[in-house]
């Protein structure tokens, strides 16, 4: 590792973050933009220049907000979860390959920050650590509400962990590797895995909506039953920076979503592929979260334990034995 | 090297942390700690797939079930104190004798050959790409090494564990559904 290669990846890091800090600000402005067009009224649209400047409106009145830690609370625990949720979710976005490689100031650039070579069960194990903030945070906050969103969260999670997994097994089948890289180029030499997976599109999309705990599977930060769920005990830029997690946790599967299913960064017949293709599979993507968001109630606990164990499950394992009968036909 | 100790002392102290923490959680956390020390070890193995596995099973789904339990069960910080109170000077003198016993084998040239040199002179990867390949050069990732001995070599033991799993998973629901009656 020479010097340059330290640089390289800094700056990168660099880049990775501020973009996701963006996109979760702008994701914010968006999802209320259309939540009030989709129930008839306008939406934020009075900071800047159609409501643009809310986000930064938004985060300057949070970062004034008085710090209150609760009497009792777990004091390094409570401290510690909403720096876990965010270190999970922004590392995650590691591995995703954003780009082809460009030649900048002479130099080779991949556009992604790793390539590694089990990178798909990074971001497994990324997400599935983001569970630790969110019980961590239920836990340490000495409230019955938040406990109660915490376990909710601990079950929610394990139970569609398995069936995320499970659908994509079909992927590695067929293009032989666990590397997100290798996958894109799979993809560009073949068809979209979107058209030889459909079935492991549509059960990746659901667990991943439950995975980031949004509508209809918010059973963790139910606002109507746990005042507020995990989060209740938290004020100020701590709070944020649990929804900032969530928020990113979003675009990072909506991310995986493109790189596993819709090409990556490869436009469709390679039509001017680059970045910009991802940015706009991505917001495809969070797009489809938000009109399911303002369409959809949401679940009981006994229909979201329901649907993850008796039918996304067995759909998911369904999916990995008629991929592999496919894959032995046709050789 | 100086990762190695790095890592060593942080999951050695983990560990000591672990089991003299009075709250179960924190006992719980440090054990995850100690997890991810493991996993970094293994990625300077160059087993990648290992480390990978280590986070998401261990740390990713079972220490999230035991926090789930823990939380759910919600133990004080006061109990067990008196009931292994005649135990602990007994533990530390049999883990004592343990160390040495380990330490004293070790020393043995019959034993040292047997477990051969580390790290050994030929890699677990390399010796699965000259098996199938032939030459020791063609590139196999990590996953595939893995994978190919569990499907050849190993193929019996994995699939009598596969078998002890499923069993314990129906003795669970067995259990559970006697309680429900």
């Amino acid at each position: 590792m020479t010097g340059g290669d330290i640089i390289e990846a800094v700056v990168k890091s660099l880049i990775i973050i501020v973009a996701l800090l963006t996109a979760f600000a702008y994701m914010t402005l968006y999802e209320r933009r259309i939540l009030g067009r989709m129930q008839l009224r306008s939406g934020p649209n009075r900071v800047g220049p159609a409501g643009l400047l809310q986000p930064v409106a938004d985060g300057v009145k949070l970062a004034f907000k008085q710090a209150i830690t609760p009497r009792g609370v777990d004091k390094p625990l409570y401290l510690l979860a909403p720096a876990i949720s965010v270190v999970t979710a922004l590392s995650a976005f590691a591995v995703i390959p954003v780009g082809p490689t460009y030649n900048i100031f002479g130099r080779a650039i991949p556009f992604h920050l790793a390539d590694f070579n089990v990178g798909l069960l990074f971001v497994l194990a990324m997400g599935s650590l983001g569970a630790y903030g969110i019980v961590l945070a239920g836990y340490a906050s000495n409230n019955k509400y938040s406990l109660l969103g915490g376990l909710r969260a601990a079950a929610q999670l394990i139970s569609y962990e398995l069936a995320l997994g499970l659908s994509l097994v079909g992927i590695l089948m067929i293009s032989g590797s666990l590397s997100l890289t290798a996958i894109v180029e799979g993809q560009a030499r073949g068809l979209w895995y979107i058209l030889v997976q459909p079935l492991a599109f549509v059960i990746y999309l659901i667990s991943a909506i439950a995975e980031t705990n949004r509508a209809p599977f918010d059973l963790v930060e139910a606002e109507q039953e746990l005042v507020g769920g995990y989060h209740t005990e938290y004020t100020g830029l701590r709070f944020a920076l649990f929804f900032m997690a969530e928020y990113i946790n979003m675009v990072t599967v909506s991310a995986l979503a493109a790189t596993l299913f819709l090409g990556g960064w490869h436009g469709p017949f390679d039509l001017l592929s680059g970045p910009w293709w991802l940015l706009a599979k991505i917001i495809l993507i969070l797009t489809l979260y938000v009109v399911l968001r303002a369409t959809l109630p949401r679940l009981r606990y006994d229909q979201l334990m329901r649907l993850g164990w008796h039918w996304l499950l067995p759909l998911a394992l369904l999916n990995v034995v008629l991929t592999a009968i496919g894959i032995t036909l046709l050789q | 090297m100086f990762l190695f100790l790095l890592l060593a002392v942080v999951a050695v102290a983990a560990s000591i942390a672990m089991i003299t923490a009075r709250n179960s959680i924190h006992s719980a956390l440090f054990l995850v700690v100690d997890f991810f020390c493991l996993a970094v070890l293994y990625l300077t193995l160059n087993a990648e797939f290992l480390a990978a596995v280590q986070i998401v099973v261990y740390a990713g789904a079972i220490m999230v079930l035991f926090l789930f339990v823990i939380t759910l069960l919600n133990p004080g910080n006061e109990e067990t104190d008196d009931r292994l109170r005649g135990q602990r000077p007994l533990a530390v003198a049999l883990g004592l004798a343990l160390l040495v016993e380990v330490a004293l084998l070790l020393r043995t040239q019959a034993i040292r050959d047997r477990l051969g040199d580390f790290p050994p002179a030929t890699s677990f990867f390399e010796q699965v790409q000259t098996r199938i390949n032939g030459t020791p050069t063609a590139p196999i990732g990590n996953v595939q090494a893995i994978g190919i001995e569990l499907f050849t070599t190993y193929v019996l033991p994995f699939e009598v564990v596969s078998i002890v799993l499923l069993l314990a998973v129906i003795g669970a629901v067995v259990l559970a559904k006697r309680q429900l009656r």
